[in-house]
């Protein structure tokens, strides 16, 4: 594995620790200011759509619709009627690589 | 400003050691998915050039499942480190007002209270929500442990042994993650704003994917995230979270 590699997971597990020590060591029970906890709350929104999109709908930097766009398109249809996640993720798993077989 | 009870505890609160036991049983059923994503993390790191100890020592120091798979699929992309490591942390940033409403329910010094501060997860934070600002700190140890475990486990699983199940393309151990995280995203769409957010950042990541470099549309896509700059009365960013 290359040295880029470690560093990634060492400057990963760095940011990690410091934004989960920052609270209790820094803020010690004070309230972050208003806008800044607006913006933090809207981040996984934000970030999560855009994951999902660049996993189901891309493929490198080309978009792509292939098995996987209807595997988690049918997880999330599991979700949105009510199903728990995991036989959302099941059925996501089971669709794409049942498409994968056929094609 | 010490939260700790110094007084004996009356009998209907749990001592610690009850509470981290009563955090055990509660994590398990998040321990359980987390071991499945896990197993998929460790095969799909694999796949992204990681070595199986670089996956486990991932897992082992990270212990951030949403960070570890932002990161994956960045430099799987052919996006570059900083591009990972950022959005990794914009991904975390979620714990910042986590650890800022747990912090009364610590003790201890700095790095003690820093290290108490890693536990948190956010099931076992939500969990150990006991309202009004208090934290059963003892209850979120518990069930950040049981998590820990299986998250380990289920990384060394995939990573040591993912070659013995096949092509995980084939079997689809790729979607695992998309899947639920679209599970978790339709969790967090709450009302008209988080789901405004969360197409504009869809959208954004998309219209940059055949343009920008691999791993800043995910970047970028955070920027939708600031119209929470624009103020709204009985917000509580607090609510929610990923894994």
């Amino acid at each position: 594995m290359s040295t880029e590699l470690w560093l990634v997971i060492a400057g990963c597990a760095a940011v990690t620790a410091i934004i989960k020590a920052a609270g209790p060591v820094a803020l010690g029970g004070r309230e972050l200011p208003p806008r800044a906890a607006g913006v933090i709350g809207l981040m996984a929104p934000a970030l999560l759509a855009a994951l999902i999109v660049t996993q189901a709908l891309a493929d490198g930097s080309r978009l792509h619709v292939g098995a996987d766009t209807a595997g988690v398109a049918v997880a999330g249809l599991v979700a949105w009627r009510g199903g728990s996640v995991l036989p959302a993720v099941a059925l996501a798993v089971v669709v794409t690589a049942g498409l994968r077989a056929l094609g | 400003m010490d939260p700790a009870p110094s007084t004996p505890a009356p009998a209907d609160v749990p001592t610690a050691r009850e509470s981290f036991r009563l955090g055990v049983r509660a994590g398990v059923p998040y321990a359980v998915v987390g071991c499945v994503l896990a197993l998929s993390f460790g095969v799909l790191a694999r796949d992204a050039g990681f070595s199986a100890l670089g996956a486990l020592v991932m897992s082992a120091i990270v212990f951030a499942g949403s960070a570890q798979f932002t990161v994956i699929s960045i430099l799987a992309g052919g996006g570059g480190m900083g591009a990972a490591i950022g959005a990794a942390a914009l991904m975390n940033s979620r714990f910042l007002p986590m650890g800022a409403a747990l912090a009364p329910s610590l003790s201890g010094r700095a790095l003690q209270r820093a290290a108490q501060g890693q536990t948190v997860v956010d099931a076992s934070w939500a969990m150990a929500n006991r309202g009004e600002g208090r934290f059963d700190r003892h209850f979120l140890f518990g069930a950040s442990a049981v998590q820990y475990v299986t998250w380990l486990g289920g990384t060394a699983f995939g990573a040591f042994g993912g070659q013995a199940l096949g092509d995980p393309k084939l079997l689809g151990l790729d979607v695992i993650f998309p899947a639920f995280f679209l599970v978790l995203l339709l969790g967090e769409l709450r009302d008209a704003r988080s789901r405004g957010v969360a197409l504009a950042g869809g959208a954004i990541a998309l219209a940059l994917v055949p343009i920008a470099p691999p791993g800043v549309p995910v970047l970028v896509a955070s920027a939708a995230a600031l119209v929470g700059l624009r103020q709204r009365a009985g917000d509580d960013p607090r609510r929610g979270g990923v894994t």
